[in-house]
């Protein structure tokens, strides 16, 4: 609900803001929806925004592989830990667009040297999180399937997982938002499709209405990851610490 | 430097350590146990009895094989199954109770996990989450878990502290119970001399740090025939031989 006036409150402004300029700067509302619904349907904003989405997850999901496996063996082994630590400050660093123009020098303007770049630039930031929650594992936990004899499954699906669950959850929270941002530079330097290429060409154009036209659906698009994956996730994950309301619920 | 292995036959539980010792980052390594000798025959209640921070935790831990840094030989009963009772009820928090029990004993069966739940009173508390559970309640989910792995050693670290007296004599009733039903190898660790001759056949009096055995006391069974002066005596008994520990280094006596 209040999501909702705070939304409107924001179209308003913009609203405002349009009368106060030249349109060609600030398109208003109502001509930018307009154009939307035009690139929708040529098919146009489809296949783009796809096109991007699946980049992406592309990204996310080879980011948060890695980085999960390299955070939690940093997490727990010592040796590796102080191996890895210089790498890991360096790539932390690194700056998103000196990854971005060596990935594309290196390995051409393709498909694999666009992903490869924003997974590297994620990368850093999934073994920080994952590290500190593998660092946080419970000892007395381990004592006791020590001593029960848990198997190594058992270990990792019922110790390990759960306990790493929020480190998880909140670089997933924090990684699909720099990912997508990072997506849509990438394709703006170096890819002939998706919704940053599309913002570069509105950008030549001088199109402000195109360039909306773009950056509000996929910043939609986000928003509803964001709230009906990514959330009820979360939550679905931190459920025991809720145990007594969700009895409740089932009666 | 160490030895853990499985005995055959009907000798049971039998630990000698020459040194235990904690080594902290600077200074000398500081002694937990030392020259610490017992022996429990199979199918009995052994219970180790002495003052707080002597090192009973430790002395179940390395029984536990969870740590290994220490001089001695441990001999487990045979096949070395064990169950735990930790003395903080350590059950995992994001499963509910019965889950808890399901995943330490993957073999038990359904039957006889719900037959243990009812004998413990926790049928109704089976899909509780451990959060929900009071200190007592997540004592006997500890207990359960540890039993539902048929145990051929059970180890139980200061089961009944912390509750207060109606519940500790609740648990200390059940705990008898369930050991003698059984006839389970069973170790309780205790500061708690009545509880100790409560449950046990035997008992182990710890001096305080480093820890050794002072004296060994078998309580006369059957426990029911035990009457109140004899358990008066056994009392003091262990509580002289537990002052003269305290005074300074003694011979073990029997
Ligand atoms: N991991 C450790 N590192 C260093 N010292 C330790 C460690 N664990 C225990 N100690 C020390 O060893 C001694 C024995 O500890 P332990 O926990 O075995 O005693 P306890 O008899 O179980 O005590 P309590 O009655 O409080 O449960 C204590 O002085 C304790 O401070
Ligand atoms: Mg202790």
């Amino acid at each position: 609900m209040i999501r909702l006036v705070s939304l409107t409150a924001l179209l308003l402004l913009w609203q405002f803001g349009a009368w106060l300029s030249d349109p060609r700067r600030l398109p208003g509302p109502a001509a930018v929806f307009e154009k939307v619904y035009e690139e929708a349907l040529s098919g146009a904003l489809f296949s783009n925004l796809a096109i991007t989405l699946a980049r992406v997850i592309a990204a996310f999901a080879l980011a948060m592989s890695f980085g999960a496996a390299i955070g939690y063996v940093m997490g727990r082994n010592k040796l590796a830990d102080r191996l890895l630590d210089p790498w890991l400050v360096t790539l932390l660093n690194l700056p998103a667009l000196v990854v971005i123009v060596l990935a594309y020098v290196w390995a051409g303007l393709t498909e694999v040297a666009a992903i490869g770049a924003v997974a590297l630039n994620k990368l850093p930031n999934a073994i920080v999180v994952v590290r500190e929650g593998a660092r946080a594992l419970d000892p007395h936990l381990e004592d006791m399937a020590h001593v029960f004899r848990f198997s190594p499954t058992a270990r990792f699906k019922h110790l390990v997982l759960p306990q790493l669950a929020p480190y998880l959850a909140a670089a997933t929270r924090s990684g699909l938002s720099l990912v997508w941002k990072i997506v849509l530079v990438v394709e703006l330097l170096g890819r002939s499709n998706g919704v940053g290429f599309e913002i570069n060409m509105a950008f030549q154009l001088f199109d402000m209405k195109l360039l909306l036209a773009y950056a509000l659906p996929f910043v939609a698009l986000m928003l509803g990851v964001e709230t009906f994956l990514v959330q009820p996730l979360e939550r679905h994950v931190s459920r025991w610490r809720r145990g007594v309301s969700r009895r409740l619920d089932r009666v | 430097m160490n030895d853990t292995s499985r005995a055959g036959g009907a000798a049971s539980l039998d630990v000698s350590i020459a040194s235990k010792d904690y080594h902290s980052a600077r200074g000398s390594p500081r002694r937990a146990l030392e020259d610490l000798r017992l022996t429990l025959p199979a199918g009995q209640a052994g219970a180790v009895v002495g003052p707080s921070g002597c090192g009973k935790t430790t002395l179940l831990r390395l029984i536990a094989g969870l740590d290994k840094d220490y001089v001695g030989t441990i001999v487990l009963p045979e096949h070395g199954r064990l169950g735990m009772v930790f003395q903080e009820p350590r059950l995992l928090p994001w499963r509910s109770v019965i889950d808890n029990i399901r995943i330490a004993a993957p073999h038990a069966r359904e039957d006889d996990i719900a037959a243990l739940l009812d004998e413990l009173g926790l049928a109704e508390h089976a899909s509780h989450f451990p959060r929900e559970l009071s200190l007592g309640l997540a004592r006997r989910v500890a207990l359960a878990r540890a039993l539902a792995v048929k145990p051929d050693l059970l180890l139980l670290d200061e089961p009944l502290v912390s509750l207060d007296a109606a519940l500790a004599k609740d648990l200390r009733e059940m705990i008898a119970r369930l050991i003698d039903e059984r006839r389970i190898t069973t170790l309780i660790v205790t500061h708690d001399l009545a509880e100790a001759i409560a449950l046990a056949d035997r008992i182990f009096l710890l001096s305080p740090r480093p820890a050794r055995v002072v004296a060994t006391l078998d309580v006369p069974t059957p426990r029911r025939a035990l009457e109140r002066e004899m358990a008066e005596k056994l009392e003091t008994q262990a509580r002289d031989a537990l002052a003269v520990a305290r005074a300074g280094p003694q011979q073990e006596k029997h």
